[in-house]
This record gives structure tokens, sequence and C-alpha cells, in this order.
């Protein structure tokens, strides 16, 4: 077991490392400094994005070619957790120059290595062309992507290799525990928490510091703190990303957790579909208990506290905080009705917290930091960061992290450096399934939790999905009610019925048969699914189908009173069509079909039979002069 | 929705049931144990027929209609083998607005099946599934552990025929 005074040594030794990793006034301060054994760093991203882009080979191929070159001894490669920019991956980066090479090739890495691991040259060619100008090498902090983001959830994300504890100490890492167990009251703990105003990171946006504060009220034998990592909603990863680049945050925020409430024993409940997540964190527990961070008498302060893991097994409905304390029981994971609420009677009936895991990555920051300093930033009422997963129709897609009050416009716009292939922005959807759409007249509104509300979205987890032009809001609609129908759990009957009603019409209208009548009826449904259901993802199923309706109405009109599609989505109001002008008549087309609907003489335009075709496209794919075209 | 039930006959070995036997050993007496043993009784046979979801009912006294009840309700039991090459096609939003929808009915298509089923041959499964957090690269599929990132229907062909 260590003490206080012993991880103190280990962040001395470690500290210079770790800062080596960062951004120096110069290059000749950089390498100056203090940096362990290693003269050079290379961080390649192991996450699960550029993981999937390959960068396992590339790690493997960088060992080998060190080991050609005989540079074991000066440099050293670290897997890291996710830097953000999944667009880019693999990605890696060098230290002390921080030069960032993206889309990194296996058949790269000779040269990386020969030319700048040896000698000293940046492989220019191969870095993020951001980062280059003319003669000089930009550090990333001063590309338009991270340029105005601000780490505080994922600091150490992309920095440190999240199997190493003694980095994670390094950057002051298990510091807040200790100053919680040796110099704070549990109620003082709580405290900060609400001065700093933190909210639940996971959607409703509930302050944390209320929270513990409810169930640390509670007598009890045993209570539990649960960490929500089953991250459900499409499109959003940020939970999964300091899982994998940050495990240790989580263990320590959730003991700080267990002190503050009264609880010995954590459980987190993390998605198994997050393999390198939850592995990361089987190694972090590990380590935590060799070092008696957790276990019995942590720092000699007589505070017992330990974390078990339990997967997910696929069910959105498990993110839902009853759903989720059902399933670690063992049970099919179906909500219950609150009150009572977890602080009183959660997990095995015993007063429960539950908290996300951006959240928790929040608070040894604001232990160390002070309530002040997280409630300086942001909003009003939203105080602190949020990270957003960026995907859809924008150049970087990745994770930002930004204080709350930024505006659409500048997630999307700067640091998501706009639409591809230059077509015009849409709709940002936030708060997956639970949430909604947000038009262009919005984009200049200060992103944080009322705001959005007021606008019909919610922030949910953090997705944030960008459409453009080519996107159907219908079909959208549609996209995200078939998904709450298929993960309904069918305990309470408004969920399961109603959406599955409202799925129905949605399904009416995209095929041309929808009438006016529907969106009433729409709304209606809407309403009595909101007041009626048991849990939020009943209560806020309607919501992409509300907010779409509310600033996409003449889509829906488009769809019922024209029968067309605007966005040229819907397959069955869609027409494939032969430009004759454009047409050279090749045939080509007419052998493709596979229904044989396009027919025309050699040389001469040909057309298309709209009762035998079949949509399928592929016409239009195959089609060598651009003639073909569907309204 | 399709049905969880199996037509294909249980093959089940003495090991497999051994090496059952002993996780349950281990776990029945932690707290909420059922999941992680029907957990690790699909990574030993790969399925949860109703021969396995005995197995955990006799030994550790829970009613059968129970496990049956939870292996039913979580996506990831499956109470039918899957094909040797287990393909999933992600459906979350990043890669739904960029077309995965099109690459999975293509997939349905050239091999015949539904989502859910698996070849009769054996050879590969297909279904949907919810964000693997790949996001950057959408639109994305899985073939056991190999991600195939910013897929375009026309590349289906040749990943297809890389398994055999």
């Amino acid at each position: 077991m260590k003490s206080l005074e012993e991880l103190r040594v280990i962040r001395e030794r470690m500290q210079g490392t770790v800062a080596y990793r960062s951004e120096h006034e110069s290059l000749e301060e950089a390498v100056a400094s203090e940096h362990g054994k290693y003269r050079t760093h290379v961080l390649v991203c192991g996450g699960t994005g550029c993981t999937s882009s390959g960068s396992q080979k590339i790690r493997e191929r960088l060992d080998e070619e060190i080991r050609k070159n005989g540079l074991e001894e000066e440099v050293c490669v670290i897997k890291t957790g996710c830097f953000g920019l999944c667009a880019l991956g693999p990605i890696m980066i060098v230290y002390p120059e921080g030069a960032f090479y993206s889309m990194v090739k296996e058949e790269d890495i000779p040269e990386i290595v020969e030319e700048h691991l040896a000698k000293g040259n940046v492989v220019k060619r191969l870095l993020y062309d951001e980062t280059v100008k003319g003669e000089d090498v930009l550090p990333l902090q001063e590309t338009n992507f991270y340029k105005k983001q601000h780490r505080v959830a994922l600091r150490n994300c992309g920095v440190i290799s999240p199997e190493n504890i003694d980095e994670y100490i390094g950057t002051r890492g298990y510091e807040a525990l200790g100053k919680v167990l040796t110099e704070m009251t549990p109620a003082e703990v709580i405290q900060v928490m609400l001065d700093s105003g933190l909210r639940g990171r996971g959607g409703a946006g509930f302050p944390t510091g209320m929270k513990w504060k409810f169930a640390a009220a509670n007598e009890a034998d045993q209570k539990y703190v649960c960490c929500n990592a089953d991250e459900g909603d499409p499109g959003a990863f940020m939970d999964r990303s300091v899982l994998e680049g940050d495990p240790h945050v989580v263990l320590e925020a959730m003991a700080i957790a267990g002190y503050a409430i009264g609880a010995s024993q954590g459980y987190i409940y993390v998605r198994a579909e997050y393999p390198i997540a939850v592995e990361r964190l089987n190694i972090a527990i590990k380590q935590a208990r060799e070092y008696g961070l957790l276990g019995e008498d942590i720092f000699g302060s007589g505070f017992d506290f330990d974390i078990e893991l339990r997967l997910g097994a696929g069910a959105f409905v498990c993110g839902e905080e009853t759903a989720l304390m059902t399933s670690i029981e063992g049970n099919r994971g179906e909500p219950r009705p609150r009150p009572p609420f977890p602080a009183l009677k959660g997990l095995f009936q015993k007063p429960t917290i539950l908290n996300n895991v951006e959240t928790l990555a929040n608070i040894p920051q604001i232990i160390l930091n002070g309530p002040e300093w997280f409630a300086s930033m942001g909003t009003e009422k939203s105080k602190g960061t949020k990270v957003f997963a960026l995907g859809g129709k924008v150049n970087n897609t990745g994770l930002v992290e930004i204080p709350m009050g930024t505006t659409l416009r500048e997630i999307v716009e700067e640091i998501g450096g706009g639409i591809p292939k230059g077509k015009k922005f849409k709709a940002a959807q936030t708060g997956g399934p639970s949430g909604g759409c947000i038009p262009t007249e919005n984009f200049d509104v200060p992103i944080d939790y009322d705001n959005l509300i007021a606008i019909g979205s919610m922030m949910g987890s953090g997705g944030l999905i960008v459409m453009d032009e080519d996107t159907c809001m219908v079909d959208i609609a549609k996209f995200f009610l078939e998904f709450t129908v298929d993960e309904s759990c069918g305990k309470c009957a408004p969920c399961r019925i109603g959406t599955r009603r409202m799925l129905e019409i949605l399904e009416k209208i995209t095929k041309g048969q929808g009438t006016m009548e529907d969106l009433d009826r729409l709304e209606e449904l809407a309403a009595h699914l909101k007041s009626n259901s048991l849990c939020a993802l009943g209560q806020t199923a309607p919501n992409p189908v509300l907010s779409t309706l509310r600033y996409f109405k003449d889509e829906y009109i488009a769809h019922i009173v024209d029968k067309k599609c605007p966005a040229g989505v819907c397959k069955d109001l869609l027409q494939y069509k032969i430009n004759a002008d454009k047409c050279k008549g090749c045939t080509l087309c007419a052998r493709i079909c596979p229904n044989g609907a396009i027919s025309g003489k050699v040389k001469e335009p040909h057309a298309i039979n709209p009762e035998k075709c079949l949509k399928c496209g592929a016409c239009m794919e195959k089609c060598r002069f651009g003639a073909i075209y569907k309204e | 929705m399709l049905s969880k039930k199996s037509a294909v006959p249980f093959r089940g070995t003495k090991e497999q049931e051994e090496e059952l036997l002993k996780v349950i050993e281990e776990l029945k007496d932690e707290k909420g144990a059922l999941m992680p043993i029907m957990q690790r009784a699909q990574d030993i046979y790969g399925y949860l027929p109703i021969e396995v979801q005995k197995i955990i009912s006799d030994q550790t006294g829970i009613p059968l209609e129970k496990i049956y009840g939870v292996a039913t309700f979580y996506a990831q039991f499956n109470l039918s083998p899957k094909g040797r090459y287990q393909i999933s096609v992600c459906l979350g939003t990043a890669c739904y607005v960029k077309g995965s929808g099109d690459i999975y009915n293509k997939l349905m298509e050239k091999l015949g099946i539904v989502g859910g089923e698996c070849t009769p041959d054996g050879r590969f499964s297909l279904d949907a599934c919810r964000c693997i957090g790949a996001c950057g690269l959408a639109p994305v599929m899985t073939i056991n552990e190999e991600v195939y990132g910013r897929l375009k229907v026309e590349d289906i062909d040749d990943i297809l025929a890389k398994y055999e």
C-alpha cells in the first residue's frame, strides 16, 4: 500500500516525463526540459477510432524500425487514448517537436524513423497540413480544430499511457483523493461539488452535488457508487474515450464520491461493445489495488473502497438509471418508477448515486483547483466544459471539448472545418434519440443545458451530428423512432405502443401516403408519450419528431402534399430519370439494370420505365456521363 | 425482431460443460451474478441455447424462465449460433447519415439473408449494430474483429470475397 508520501515521490519522478509531451515556449526549452529516460516520445493513438484505422500495425512497425535503427534507448513509443481528431486517424505525435502526423500509413514508418527519429528532420510532407506553415511546424494547439478547445475531462487523453498508473500520478493523479481523505470531511466535499455547479453530463443535467447530498443524508449499512458507462446514444463516444485514454480518473472520482456519501463499494457498468475500454479499466483497477488506492484503509485514513466492473449486454434502456441498477442486479434491464429515487433506494435497495463517466472525469480537477475555478467556465447555469462527439457531414469528425456557451457556428464552422464538398448546412442533431435537430436559425445560440431545451433539443450525452442538404429530416425522425421502437423495453404501454404508432405514421409519410391529419396525430401521440411514459426513454422519444416538425414542417408537407422528398432520400418518392442531352446511348445502364427497366437504341438517349424501376440506383452509380439523376 | 430460437441441434462438448461449471462455481455467490455467468457461458459456447440455460438454472437455482427472460432482453445474447464470419453494420446516427443503410441493404441482397440470420452454409451472419464509436470513419462495418471504415457500396464485393 502506498502512502501519500510515496505517491508524491512517484509524481515527482513522473511529472517531467508527462509534461514533456505538452506545450513549451521553444523547441530548445522543450529539448532541455526533463524528459525521463527517453529523448523522443512517440505517441500513437490506441483509441477505438485509430485502432479501427490500423494504429496497431503502425505501432508494431514503429517498434521494428526503431530496433533496426538502434534507437531503443533513445525513443519510446507510447500507446495513448484518443486525441480527438478521429477523421485523420491513425494519428501519431512526436515530442519534443510536437509534430503531428495524420493518416499515417505503414509504409511511411521507415522514412519517419530514419529521417525524423534518427536525424531530427521532421517529415513535413506527412504532417497534418494545418500544422505546416512554410518552413515552420505549428503546434497542434494552434490548428482550428484545437484552438477553441479547453480540455478538462479529456486533459489526459492522448497525453499519457492509460495502462501506466505512474503516468496518471505524474499528472497529479490520486492527489485529489489524498486531499479529500486527509484534509476534508464528507460534508466539505459535497459543498465543493455544490459550489462548482457541476451538472450531470449523461443527459439530464442534474446537479451532481445535490445527488451526493441526498445520498449522504440517507442512513444505511451499505451504500453504492455507480458509474454509468453504458454510453448508448448512437454517435456519442466521449465516455469511451475517457475510459480508454484516462481510466484512472474515473476510479479516483468514484472513490471520492464513495467517501462523500459513505459508500464502500462501486460498480462500473460499461458497454460490452467497448472491448478496449473494458480491458484498460481492468488493468487500471488491478494497478490501483496494487497501490492500495482501492481496497481497505486507503492512505491509512480508515476509508475502504473497491470497484467492480459489470458489462452491459446491448440494451439502450440500461443507460437509464433505474434500469441500469436493475441490470447490475442480474435482471432484465427494465426501469422502475421513481420515487423512491436511487439516493434512497437504489442498487440492491440501498442508497446509491449514479454518475456518468464524463461527470466523474471533472471531479478530481474540481477538488484540486477549487470550485471557483470550475464555475468560472461556462454560462450562468451550466458551468465548466462539455465534450461533444462531432460526426456526420462535417470535415473534422472527432471529439471536441469546449466551454459551455460556445455556439453551434463555432463548433461546426471553425472547429469542425465546415461541411464537406461545399454542401449547405441544414441542421445539427444533439441528444441522440432523446434530442432534436437544431436548424441554421439557431446557429448563434450559446449551447448549454437550458438553451438547448428551449430550442427543442437537449444536451444528452453530447453526440452532435451535422446534417447537410442531402439529409431528409422526415427520414431522420423515422430513423430515431426505429431506434426507440427497437430499444423500448416494453414494460409500459405508452412507450411500447406509442413509439410504434408514431413510427407507422412516419413510414406512411415517407411512402407518400400521409395526410395532413397525420401531423396532428403525431403531435397528439407525442404529448401522450411525454406525459405518460415510465422513464426518460419514452418521455423523450418524441423529441426528434417534434423538433423536425417545428423547424422543418415544409419538408413533411412536401412529402404529404407534393409527394416529393426534397433531399432525395425517401425511395418511394423518387424517380430516376435520364437527361437526354447528356446520355450518349452507350447502353451500359440498360445492361446493368437488374429489372430490365431501361431501354433505348445504341447511340440514342435511353429512358427508364418508372413502372419497372426498383430505384436501386445501380444505373446512376455506373453512368459515366452523369446523365442519370433522381428527383 | 426475429425469432431467437435455434433450429440448429445443440453440439456442446463435455469440456465446454466442465468449463461452464467452473465459471458458475466461481461466480455464483456474487451479488447479481446471473449476467456475468451468462456472458461467460456465451463466450464458451458462442451462443446461449436452451440446453446451456438449463445448466445455469440447475446450478444456480435461478428459474429457467428468468434466465430465458434475461437472454431475450439483451441484444448481445444469441439463442442461435452465428456464422464463421460475423458481419455487423453500424446503423448509428453518424454512419446512417453517411449511408450505412445502403451498405446494410446491399449486404442483405448479396447474402440473401436478413439481419439476425446466418447464411445456410454457416459462412456469414449479418447484424445491424448501434454505434461502435468509430464515427470518424463512418460508415463502418465489422467482420469478426476486422473494422472496415469509409465504406462505399461498391467495396462490398471485394471485401466479402476475402472471407472463404
